[in-house]
């Protein structure tokens, strides 16, 4: 036990990186996700294209293996940098690509009906998309959102390939230096409590959006 | 006053519409009958700005209109599956219109959807949501939506179709009642004993040759 309390406050430091990873990278990418999901549907096929080319560029290569391009491979180049900004900067690129493809799906389940009650009463394409049709995509999109996010929040451990000290590489030296299980097993604990939470608070939010069906 | 010149529409080279005219006087009610593939719902869809027409003008009380534009102002439309925003209340889905096009306040927006409900015989159900209607009900929200947006001339397409047949001659007598408040109708039908009940002239669509 005593044990216990001298690793906690390390472990509880990497975890708030991980947080920190997980909380940035959807605030960016929740919404980039929707607009790439705009622009996945456009007429304008230029931008179809080069959104779908950048989806199957995401989706097609391991987050491990964009994590290492941008962090050791973009300055062979000269773009160099720093740690934390890499790690963000690929999550949110290969987020955003998942993301919207999960909103295309959802844009597509809005019945045609909609858009053109809205044209008749005079709404502009904006007001129906803000108004009509993202609230019911939300709904739709949501518990695949959520398999999203809850990947995310292991996802982030990655990072500690590039020496970001998250959660998981917090336990992992304390296991290396003292030669113990114990910190292993509490790196699952968090990450399974950090998890339970994330359960909870998508299903709350899936129990907000069914005053309607 | 509705006065429709010269539409002509085609898919392809399949020709659907050809120089076709019609006009209607205010408050009155025109039905489009047919059958199906004639092109009635084509027609509706190109009055009411959903698809642009080859050619031919509309003139809506004084307002001229180019059929090969998507530009119509005031026509308001109840679909045949009625298209309520199922996202939102009865009244919000009355409201939401008058608010963001005319920019009307909140609180008058929703003093005419009451309105409105009341006449309709729905002044209970504005706090519902679409799921919780049945399907006449739906039809009058629909009904009481388009009618938000103080539109000249409201088209129905195939109002009855969706509706039990016990309810025709309801929809029947609400139309009627509609007209006698002055409202200019156009009412896509294939349901022959409802057009002539309601109608004051009957259009007939039929399928071109070739």
């Amino acid at each position: 036990m005593k044990y216990v309390m001298e690793i906690l406050p390390s472990l509880f430091s990497g975890a708030g990186m991980t947080l920190q990873i997980f909380f940035e990278t959807l605030i960016f990418s929740l919404p980039l996700g929707i607009l790439v999901s705009f622009g996945l549907s456009s007429r304008f096929a230029p931008l179809k294209w080069l959104l779908n080319f950048y989806v199957w560029l995401m989706r097609g290569t391991p987050l491990l293996l964009q994590l290492i391009f941008v962090f050791y491979g973009l300055p062979i180049v000269g773009l160099t940098f720093p740690r934390y900004m890499a790690a963000l900067a690929a999550f949110v690129l290969n987020y955003t690509a998942y993301f919207a493809e999960i909103f295309r799906g959802g844009n597509q389940a809005i019945d045609r009906g909609q858009f053109e009650a809205a044209k008749v009463l005079q709404l502009t394409y904006g007001q129906t998309l803000r108004k009509i049709v993202i609230p019911q995509v939300i709904k739709i999109v949501l518990p695949s959102i959520g398999n999203e996010v809850i990947n995310l929040v292991k996802d982030s451990s990655l990072v500690y390939v590039i020496g970001l000290g998250d959660l998981l590489r917090a336990g992992n030296l304390a296991t290396a230096r003292d030669v113990t299980l114990v910190p292993l097993v509490l790196v699952a604990l968090i990450y399974l409590l950090l998890i339970g939470l994330c359960t909870l608070l998508l299903r709350q939010l899936e129990k907000h959006y069914s005053y309607y069906r | 006053m509705l006065e429709v010149k010269k539409l002509a529409k085609s898919f392809g080279n399949r020709q659907i519409l050809q120089n076709m005219n019609f006009s209607l006087k205010d408050g009155e009610i025109l039905t489009v009958v047919g059958p199906s593939g004639a092109g009635k719902t084509t027609l509706l869809r190109i009055v009411a700005g959903l698809e642009r027409a080859d050619a031919g003008s509309m003139n809506l009380d004084g307002e001229e209109y180019d059929l090969s534009q998507e530009e119509r102002g005031a026509v308001g439309v109840v679909f045949q599956d009625f298209n309520l925003f199922p996202n939102m209340s009865v009244l919000e889905n009355i409201t939401l219109a008058p608010q963001l096009a005319l920019k009307e306040d909140k609180e008058a927006a929703e003093a005419k959807a009451k309105e409105l409900l009341a006449k309709l015989q729905m002044a209970d159900k504005g706090g519902l949501y679409p799921y919780q209607l049945s399907g006449g009900q739906k039809q009058r929200v629909a009904i009481a939506r388009a009618l938000a947006m103080q539109p000249k001339m409201l088209c129905y397409d195939e109002p009855t179709s969706a509706l039990d047949p016990a309810l025709r001659d309801q929809v029947a007598d609400l139309i009627l009642s509609l007209k006698e408040s002055g409202l200019t109708q156009l009412i896509i039908t294939h349901d022959m004993d409802f057009a002539k009940k309601v109608a004051d002239q009957v259009l007939e669509v039929k399928p071109l040759e070739g």
